[in-house]
């Protein structure tokens, strides 16, 4: 039985083997919320939740209750939801508009730039010398508005978001522009919040890129539930990427995703058949997407996890998820469907339609995929269990380092980048230093072999 | 946006509407009764396929997300919309058919094996009579459910909620055209919704 604390033992890269532990452990799972969610940066929400001065979207990081929110001057903040008198929560709505956030307890007030305004008989009982600025709501160390999706990290040494996201940004970016190829312009048009009982780790190495689990989806590819289904077509979503290169990349910071790169000839491929606006409406955004962006449309996303636990489908369906840490067998997922701000509205119906039936806890795919977690996660609590590590053998080997994309792109399918994830999860747990958590490809390489 | 304000006013108009308790008003409410029981033992038999056929071809079948939100905004804001944006589910006939094709193909894992289900009815109240309560072909019909699963082992799930029904009189007798489910939850204290409801 390996050491608790010897993470390089827990993770054997170059072996191939990740323990069990690290996903039912109680220990190993509080060090994480330390270790983990305090340092890296967190998707927190969008910017279409808080369009206005005063709206507010509550929001989670790691286990704690945050209030994402907009202040007078239109600013975005991300505080912690919690009075720094007593601290109760000071906001139990969901979403809203206010210009105070008002604590139930003992009635101390916050302003939406986070600042302590009212103190009940502050002169009487502080002798009005209480410092307001010192008892702010405490702030996030860093906030970064990336093309509408909002992150945030309480560290303050951590470099800024695109350092963070590094060769990763272009995969993220295709699940965030509009479909024509414009930058950014998505917004949020519902949002699932669920909980499950399986380890986060499991949902956010299920998107890395571990298209091997694709038979657990055969329900679904049976009967056809994609966007031209009901034209008669079986699978889950459209051909748009068959004749397409598949690659499975790692990065060094512990991201992955799964990606595909269109032949030279880069032709439109016929989606969406249910309804003619709609494939009519598609083509034009792959064409416009096409001219602006040259050679660079080639490039399609497909799914991704953005360390530790932000993960993106990119086209169909097209969302964020952020897989909350509840306790060391249980995970709160939350889903923000994204469509483009500016499509037509048929094209918003239907995708919304789309998304309910694919994706979630009442998505026809997605149950599938908890009900894998679920038992992956309880299975792997026995005591037996506990000493048989999992595999992660495959594709050993089977990648290249000197590839444009970046990163290490595999080819076929690989769980080269669930072994670059839990590599990167090992430094974070050993405290690792930033340089070392931005990792470079030739000291993973290094730590490999 | 024109359906969601017919929605509302229509939801406002049933849940203050009471039909006089005549005798007519019982018989038919003992049918609406029976026909629920039927349905229930349809669910739980796995008869998914005969389930569907209590649903008309227009039927409209939705679970709103619902939210904590400020007093007074409960019937603006708490409950998502139908035919707007996220819900549990928003659903025709076409897609509830392609959930029981699912779980007839025998690889649908999040429910192969099959949970252990019980449908539970209550509460049932008619709010509405159209025309009226002598010649009725269409009812709108409020009732309370209790769905408890059991899944392979370990597994137990409770759902708990209200049910609003509009009902049709067609020559195979009821049939459901619209159901919204109100599930009294916020997060989703389950992992699926492989039920119906």
């Amino acid at each position: 039985m390996p050491l608790r604390n010897d993470f390089d033992q827990l993770v054997d890269i170059k072996g191939g083997f990740i323990s069990r532990e690290i996903f039912v452990d109680a220990d190993i799972y509080r060090q994480e919320l330390d270790k983990v969610f305090t340092r890296a940066w967190l998707l927190v929400g969008h910017e279409s939740l808080v369009p206005n001065p005063g709206d507010f979207y509550t929001s989670r990081m790691g286990e704690e209750s945050v209030i994402l929110c907009r202040d007078k001057k239109s600013e975005i903040h991300v505080f912690l939801n919690s009075c720094r008198h007593r601290g109760m929560k000071v906001c139990r709505y969901e979403q809203g508009n206010t210009s105070l956030f008002t604590c139930p307890y003992h009635s101390w007030t916050y302003t939406t730039d986070g600042k302590l305004q009212g103190v009940p008989l502050h002169r009487t009982l502080y002798d009005g010398v209480l410092d307001r600025e010192a008892n702010s709501l405490v702030s996030v160390a860093k906030l970064c508005n990336y093309k509408g999706s909002i992150w945030a990290t309480w560290d303050n040494d951590a470099p800024d978001f695109l350092t963070y996201l590094g060769d990763a940004k272009i995969h993220l970016d295709q699940a965030l522009d509009c479909r024509d190829g414009r930058e950014g312009g998505s917004e949020v048009i519902g949002v699932h919040k669920w909980v499950f009982p399986a380890n986060w780790k499991f949902a956010a190495e299920n998107f890395l890129g571990d298209t091997y689990h694709n038979p657990s989806h055969r329900s679904v590819d049976l009967i056809g539930i994609g966007p031209s289904a009901a034209a008669g077509k079986k699978g889950r979503r459209d051909d748009e990427l068959e004749k397409a290169e598949h690659v499975w990349i790692s990065f060094p910071a512990g991201h992955g995703v799964h990606s595909a790169i269109q032949p030279e000839a880069n032709e439109y491929t016929e989606s969406f058949l249910d309804n003619p606006i709609l494939e009519k409406y598609f083509r034009h955004c792959f064409e416009e997407r096409k001219r602006r962006l040259g050679e660079g449309a080639r490039l399609l996303p497909f799914v991704g996890t953005i360390f530790p636990n932000t993960s993106y489908h990119g086209r169909q369906p097209r969302g964020l998820c952020a897989w909350h840490p509840h306790s060391p067998t249980s995970t709160e997922g939350w889903r923000f469907f994204l469509v483009d701000k500016d499509a037509p509205k048929e094209a918003k119906e239907y995708l919304r339609r789309y998304y309910m039936r694919y994706s979630g806890p009442a998505g026809m795919t997605e149950q599938d995929d908890m009900e894998n977690w679920l038992y992956a996660t309880a299975a792997s609590t026995g005591t037996v269990a506990r000493r048989y590590p999992f595999n992660y053998q495959q594709s050993m080997g089977a990648y290249v380092t000197d590839h444009p994309l970046g990163g290490d792109v595999s080819k076929q399918v690989t769980e080269q980048i669930a072994r670059g994830f839990y590599r990167r999860w090992t430094t974070y747990m050993q405290g690792g230093d930033w340089h070392e958590l931005l990792g470079s490809p030739a000291g993973n390489r290094q730590a490999a072999e | 946006m024109t359906t969601t304000v017919q929605d509302q006013d229509r939801q406002e108009r049933a849940a203050n509407a009471t039909i006089e308790r005549s005798a007519a008003y019982y018989r038919l409410k003992a049918d609406v009764e029976d026909f629920y029981y039927h349905e229930a033992d349809l669910l739980d038999d796995r008869r998914f396929r005969d389930w569907l056929e209590l649903l008309t071809e227009d039927i409209s079948y939705f679970m709103p997300i619902r939210r904590n939100v400020k007093f007074g905004q409960q019937a603006a804001r708490e409950n998502t919309k139908r035919g707007e944006g996220i819900s549990w589910f928003d659903e025709d006939k076409w897609t509830l058919t392609k959930r029981v094709e699912q779980i007839l193909t025998g690889v649908h894992y999040a429910e192969e094996p099959l949970s252990r289900i019980t449908h539970m009815v209550s509460n049932v109240q008619i709010k509405q009579v159209r025309p009226d309560i002598g010649t009725a072909r269409e009812l709108d019909v409020a009732s309370r459910f209790l769905v408890y699963q059991n899944r392979v082992e370990y597994e137990t799930y409770i759902f708990v909620g209200r049910r609003n029904d509009t009902l049709r009189l067609t020559d195979a007798g009821w049939k459901i055209a619209r159901r919204e489910i109100l599930l009294e939850q916020n997060i989703l204290l389950a992992k699926n919704l492989t039920t119906f409801f």
